[in-house]
């Protein structure tokens, strides 16, 4: 059937800012959609509140709103665009909720707008889990029985219909509090029982529990003609009871026979086919494993992290033939884009095994509660291909960047039994490596089968990886052997490891036995048809299909999985590197392991490899493809640690050298560098032991910033007071990272302004300054920015000026460069430059529209700023005003502590845009989900020192019309300066029923502002209070800058009343 | 394990393990893309005399079970494969591939690069390849390779000897064995179908005498112009009783009907081919495992409709008889391994069967 001509303008809805379960994967699936409807000719609207996005990229859409996904923003714009239609299931949970939004404010009935791909009908079938279950009733596909209960009568009464095991979820507690799994009528009783106390509406769901299944999901397709297929199917690694987010996740399923392949394929493409979804869906089994027994988990009736997964796991791009058959195309007219010569109606064939791990933040967040349960928490994750199982996973393993090469982490190898096996059982994040390190204590994987209900096929690959490595030990420089551990996926680090040798002689010996790996394509039909697609991944067998063509190529390195502090903001530098570089006239290769992103799109460079980005594995690729260069500064973190020891291997790395990226990272090199300069610094020194520590302190004075060298966002960085704090951080932190030392800075506090330069070793071209609302103390990436500066003199400005031009010239930066100030009693100090690309480039390449990594890619190439038209110094400001503003994913991270500090904590980021400060201010709350009535009441738990400052915000808070309840301390000093305030009791449990708690968990506050102390008992109770607005979704503000902020636009909103 | 190598007729050779069958063996290599099914393909006669590479790199994950065979005896000359599971999963599994070809004498040979072997053929077309160790030099192998001349009568090889019932209270449907899998009688006696198995050489009076109401010609082995007496059964009882041809039996249709086929380069092997049917525009897919097509040139539109095609390729996948109460397709809507989206053709045959009423069709 032909495209659909009676549409014309298209609007598509982002997904908004990136939390934990729903990341870049929508960026991805959003550019793909965008550009496949132009290429179908029709004019796209794009609105999308997050400026970290390709999709974003005004060269996407016709037309681009970085606006919030609100119902207020998105009605504007369809009321000033009018378009024909939406196309909703491209943007998320969030593009969903959206659309339902709309459509229930009678705005799209108005104004005769269409959705495209889904139905509201269907969405809600999907959604709602009455209407589901009855569908799926309807259907003949089971569901696991549920009831709600309210007593415990009822809940026995349910258990004798339908049997054990159960799992009970109280409704409305903290976290799931009170929830739990009862194998007979004593515990059900129990849990019950309990679970009706704790619940404030007293009921609880009592459900079939099928922990234990495979866990099994299919993306499907369908489009208008009814015709249906499967993409790919994925089996995870870990049963149900853990998240799909947060297990292994293999594909194609592995442990089926085709008998049960095809029941659950029948399954799924009965439920698209009934959901009439036109696109793609998501549909998650489980599956008995002893017996044809499956229930239906979940579906999700658009394009989701599984769906981008599988997308490149196979290299069939589902987002892209989504939109397109939401337009009316069908799958059999439509040419598959892998190979170009069959068609879009095909089920993609692999020849090869996927392995996705997730990565998860508790590297950063120590304190987290990292229990895998059914609540995601994973910010991101990494895929592997590879011939065999255990190849897969090595690689999958290496490229998450946790400190290991291997299944193998140093923590678990000195652990007891009992704990040992405890960390087996309650399956935590790095639980597969405590499976590995029981293995290699002998355990059965007949026994751990049983503990853990992973598929004994799964547990005998990890047992054969541990043969390997026990065979290795044996004979070390085996040449046999050693290809036979290659083609397992072992690198030669851990080789070197089990031969007692260095991995330089290992890699040595393995080339000159001619092991050397070669590179095959994934062209989603098994080698069936001819296939020109560039995305190939390393192995190690017979022919190699990646030809090195005659044109001068560069390589560059992303940044692997999203993680805090190093997010999609990297693969959007990485995109725009990679396409200055095709314009430049060389032939662009990409190398990252990131499934959810726009880099690993095969589309996107002239060639991609999809692998861990290690130093073998991208100096293997180097080696055949034999680049002019690499390029690191676009790559994060990942790509600036690989520069050193690439160049130590004669790599030739391209932009700013490795010898001056280590003056900017050195602490010794740096200061030397800005003495020179004449740029002053907070006091500071390095230290590698504790006494040593402790000498610097005293030395410059406490409070003093200490943070482990080489990280990003801010990862081990504390602000800290006196020198016992100090003794505990060093004995904790030093273990964190111990080949560099710790630096020691005198904390100063003041305005931060962060700076983003771009120079060709003669110009330096500042494309803006950035002021952050939130003072120094608050990591530059939980801030929120502003841009152009609002409060900064034009001395202040041009002092910023001048020291970033020194900088640029005196460190030798070639590329991009990112420079972080504190403005101190007026005078300017630089507290740290990063010579890469930073956070801020896509902001402030949105804002300014200057290419930011495309200018900096072209210098690294050779063009000079002359070149491409861009003058030194400071490029002309606006009169707008323009907000970043952090998001966080504290709802989905039991334990961790919502307070801001020094290390980074945000997920992603909004932007907010208008022509003044409070009106960009405002979008940019709103973008961020913090709504606040014009008036209505806030809670304020202020800290001693913080209380002297609430004094001014409360008056403020009261002029705009709101109420105050605060917490006896800090009412007794707002009541003092005759501040109407209501007390509110504050004792200290996490008791539902204590006052405050109950105040924010039913709903009584509109915003709760607390502030941390110093003293230990008013931290515990402030996590009580922060954990409970997260919670419920009240905006909650921990730094006294945000309120301000935020006061500003409350006052801007409302007219003054003064009487006479 | 036993290193032994695979030589192509071509001269490529692939190095690997030997598992199952320690025997050499001689036969066509072709690919099968399944990601699953193992079992069943292996076991499928369709695959007599051929050395069966497998795409997907894992075989055997999930074992052998003793429920999921397309035959007793299977007859796959090999099994080729990136590596197999020495452990595998599954609740229904009972022993591990390499115990079942052992059992089975049939030679495997693991730790080969398939893909390159995919490529390779897809390239030269599927060809003589000889399994063997690595005891003689190669040219001494390609030789012996090339002076072997492939079996002709691969039908007869598989075929039953012996009639034999599965009775039921419904209709009445011979099924003319060339390699039947035993899908297509659970198919048939999933619809209450009273079945009596032939051998590929019954004749058609025969047949006809056991007043069938329906005959089902079922896939097999090999080129089906080897089987020239089986198109006069054909031409005889089409008249008669209504016909369903699957595979082989839909190539054998076709000569009977004045169609001509041809061998494919390399074939359909695998259950990812997009079918469409003409009338309805409506795609399934399908699960195929051929290496000779009816040349769609050749077909005569005086006594036959293409009713199915292949998208990708244009493959002829279905006919049905201008006159006679005759249809077939080129794929196993039995499936067995692969995807069930044909499965509702085996009602159409008893419907037919139904509405045929004394030689004539209902309205």
């Amino acid at each position: 059937m032909p495209k659909r001509e009676d549409i014309k303008k298209i609007l598509v809805i982002g997904s908004g800012p990136i939390i934990i379960g729903q990341a870049a994967e929508f960026d991805y699936a959003g550019a793909q959609a965008c550009l496949a409807l132009r290429e179908e000719g029709y004019e796209v609207v794009l609105v999308n509140s997050n400026p970290a996005t390709i999709m974003t990229d005004k060269e996407i859409a016709d037309k681009v709103y970085l606006e919030p996904l609100t119902l207020e923003f998105v009605s504007k714009i369809l009321r000033k665009e009018r378009p024909d239609a939406i196309l909703p299931t491209l943007g998320g949970q969030m593009g969903l909720n959206m659309a339902i939004e709309l459509d229930n404010s009678g705005i799209l009935q108005e104004l005769e707008i269409e959705l495209l791909g889904t139905t509201l009908a269907a969405i809600n079938k999907a959604e709602d889990r009455d209407l589901f279950r009855s569908l799926m009733h309807e259907l003949n596909e089971p569901v696991p029985d549920s009831d709600i209960v309210h007593t415990v009568e009822e809940a026995v009464a349910f258990a004798e219909k339908i049997g054990y095991p159960l799992i009970v979820r109280p409704a409305f507690t903290m976290g799931g509090t009170g929830g739990g799994l009862c194998d007979n009528e004593n515990e059900l009783k129990e849990i019950v029982g309990n679970g009706i106390k704790l619940s404030p509406v007293h009921q609880c769901l009592v459900e079939r529990s099928i922990a234990g299944y495979k866990e099994i999901e299919y993306e499907v397709m369908r489009d208008r003609n009814d015709n249906a297929m499967v993409v790919c199917n994925m089996e995870n690694f870990d049963p149900v009871g853990i998240h799909t987010g947060d297990s292994i996740v293999l594909a194609p399923s592995q442990t089926l026979t085709d008998k049960e392949y095809q029941m659950l394929r029948d399954a799924s493409l009965k439920i698209i086919r009934a959901l009439e979804i036109e696109g793609g869906c998501n549909v998650q089994l489980a599956l008995d494993p002893d017996s044809f027994n499956y229930y239906i988990i979940e579906v999700n009736p658009r394009v989701s992290r599984s769906s981008a997964l599988a997308s490149k796991a196979t290299g069939y791009p589902i987002a892209k033939l989504a939109a397109k058959i939401a337009v009316g195309l069908t799958l059999d007219e439509m040419k598959n884009p892998v190979t170009e010569t069959t068609y879009a109606q095909f089920e993609p064939a692999l020849d090869y095994v996927v392995s996705k791990i997730p990565r998860w933040p508790f590297d950063k967040f120590e304190s987290g509660d990292r229990r895998l349960t059914t609540q995601m928490k994973a910010t991101g994750e990494v895929m592997a291909i590879g011939r065999t199982i255990e190849e897969s996973l090595l690689k999958a393993v290496r490229s998450l960047e946790i400190g290991t090469d291997h299944i193998q982490l140093a923590e678990c190898t000195g652990i007891d039994d009992q704990r040992l096996i405890d960390k087996i059982v309650k399956a935590e994040d790095d639980r597969l490596f405590y499976l590995a390190e029981a293995i290699r204590r002998d355990y059965p994987i007949e026994e751990l089968a049983q503990l853990t209900k992973i598929d004994l096929f799964f547990l005998d690959k990890l047992l054969h990886i541990v043969e390997i490595e026990n065979m290795l030990k044996e004979k070390p420089f085996d040449r046999d052997l050693i290809e036979y551990a290659k083609k397992y996926g072992f690198s030669d680090v851990i080789i070197a490891e089990l031969w007692k040798t260095d991995w330089e002689k290992v890699s040595t010996f393995r080339k000159k036995a001619h092991i050397l790996p070669v590179y095959k394509t994934v062209d989603t039909c098994a080698a069936e048809f001819d296939s020109s697609t560039p995305y190939f991944y390393s192995t190690y067998e017979e022919e190699q299909e990646s030809i090195v063509t005659e044109k001068e190529s560069i390589l560059v390195l992303g940044s692997g999985p999203i993680r805090i502090g190093q997010g999609v903001e990297f693969d959007y530098a990485t995109v725009h590197s990679v396409k200055a570089i095709q314009q430049a006239g060389y032939e662009a290769i990409i190398m990252n392991n990131n499934p959810e992103t726009v880099s690993t799109d095969f589309s996107i460079s002239d060639k991609l490899y999809f692998e861990p980005l290690t130093l073998e594995d991208v100096m293997n690729v180097i080696d055949h493809e034999q680049p002019k260069g690499v390029i690191v500064q676009f790559g994060g973190q990942t790509a600036i640690n690989l520069a050193e020891p690439l160049e130590k291997l004669g790599v030739k790395i391209l932009g700013t050298t490795v010898a001056d990226l280590d003056r900017a990272e050195n602490r010794n090199e740096f200061e030397k560098a800005l003495k020179s300069l004449g740029i002053p610094q907070p006091k500071g020194d390095t230290a590698r032991t504790e006494v040593e520590a402790l000498k610097i302190a005293k030395g410059i004075g406490y409070p003093v910033l200490v943070r482990p060298s080489y990280v990003l966002g801010g990862r081990g960085m504390q602000i800290v007071d006196n020198a016992e704090d100090l003794s505990i951080y060093m004995n904790s932190a030093v273990k964190l990272s111990s080949e560099h030392p710790v630096l020691i800075d005198r904390y100063l506090i003041g305005k931060e302004v962060e700076v983003d330069a771009i120079c060709d070793g003669e110009s330096v071209l500042i494309p803006g300054i950035m002021e952050h609302i939130e003072r120094s103390g608050v990591h530059s990436g939980d801030s929120m920015a502003v841009y152009p500066p609002q409060s900064l003199s034009p001395e202040i400005k041009q002092t910023i000026v001048e020291y970033t031009e020194k900088l640029s010239k005196g460190l030798n930066c070639y590329g991009l460069m990112n420079i972080q100030f504190v403005i101190h009693e007026n005078q300017v100090y630089v507290i740290e430059v990063n010579p890469r690309a930073s956070r801020t480039v896509p902001f402030l390449s949105k804002v300014t529209g200057i290419p930011m990594a495309q200018v900096a890619t072209k210098i690294i190439v050779g063009q000079s700023l002359k070149d491409q038209g861009y003058t030194s110094g400071l490029y002309k400001e606006p009169a707008t005003v323009h907000v970043k503003a952090p998001v966080f994913s504290f709802s989905k991270l039991h334990l961790v502590d919502a307070s801001l500090g020094p290390e980074m904590k945000s997920t992603g980021e909004v932007m907010g845009s208008d022509r003044t400060l409070e009106k960009a201010l405002y979008k940019a709350f709103e973008a961020s989900s913090m709504h606040l009535p014009e008036h209505g009441k806030v809670l304020m738990t202020l800290t001693n020192e913080d209380k002297e400052e609430g004094i001014e915000l409360a008056k403020r808070f009261r002029e705009t019309g709101y109420s105050i309840i605060a917490t006896a301390g800090t009412a007794e000093t707002l009541r003092k300066e005759h501040i109407r305030v209501e007390i509110i009791d504050d004792k200290k449990s996490l008791h539902t029923e204590e006052p405050v708690l109950k105040l924010i968990l039913t709903n009584q506050v509109d915003l709760v502002v607390n502030t941390m102390g110093k003293n230990i008992e008013a931290i515990t109770d402030g996590v009580y209070i922060r954990k409970a607005s997260i919670e419920k979704g009240i905006p909650l503000m921990t730094s006294l800058d945000t309120v301000s902020a935020i006061l500003s636009v409350l006052e801007s909103r409302s007219f003054s009343t003064n009487t006479l | 394990m036993k290193k032994r190598m695979l030589i192509l007729e071509d001269g490529n050779y692939f190095k690997g393990y030997g598992f199952g069958s320690d025997k050499e063996t001689i036969g066509e290599v072709v690919f099968n893309t399944g990601m699953t099914g193992y079992q069943e393909s292996i076991t499928d006669h369709s695959y007599n005399g051929q050395l069966l590479t497998f795409t997907y790199p894992l075989i055997g994950n999930a074992g052998i079970n003793r429920d999921d065979h397309e035959s007793v005896f299977p007859t796959t000359k090999a099994v080729i494969v990136k590596s197999f599971a020495r452990r595998p999963s599954n609740w229904r599994s009972q022993m591990n591939l390499d115990e079942f070809l052992k059992e089975k004498e049939i030679p495997g040979l693991t730790g080969v690069d398939t893909r390159r072997l995919t490529k390779v053929i897809r390239e030269h077309g599927a060809m003589k390849a000889i399994l063997t160790d690595e005891t003689e030099d190669i040219e001494t192998l390609l030789e012996r390779l090339r002076n072997t001349e492939l079996d002709h009568d691969q039908v007869a090889q598989v075929s039953t000897t012996r009639p034999y019932v599965s009775p039921d209270k419904g209709k009445k449907v011979v099924v003319i064995d060339f390699g039947l899998k035993h899908s297509i009688l659970n198919e048939l006696n999933k619809r209450a179908c009273h079945v009596t198995v032939m051998p590929y050489d019954t004749k058609a009076e025969t047949i006809l005498n056991l007043d069938p109401d329906g005959v089902m010609l079922t896939n097999g082995p090999g080129d089906p112009t080897d089987l020239p007496e089986v198109l006069n059964m054909i031409k005889e009882i089409q008249q008669k009783v209504p016909v369903f041809g699957i595979c082989l039996g839909h190539q054998l249709i076709a000569l009977a009907n004045g169609a001509k086929t041809y061998k494919m380069n390399f074939g359909h092997r695998g259950f990812n081919h997009p079918v469409k049917e003409i009338a309805t525009g409506k795609i399934a897919f399908t699960s195929q495992n051929h290496g000779y097509a009816v040349e769609a040139a050749s077909i005569d539109p005086a006594f036959l409709r293409v009713t199915h095609t292949e998208i990708n390729d244009g493959t002829v996948e279905g006919l049905r008889h201008r006159v006679h109460p005759v249809f077939s397709v080129q794929y196993h809507p039995d499936a067995a391994p692969g995807p069930h989206d044909a499965e509702d053709l085996f009602d159409q045959f008893t419907e037919l069967m139904d509405s045929w009423k004394g030689g004539n069709l209902d309205a």
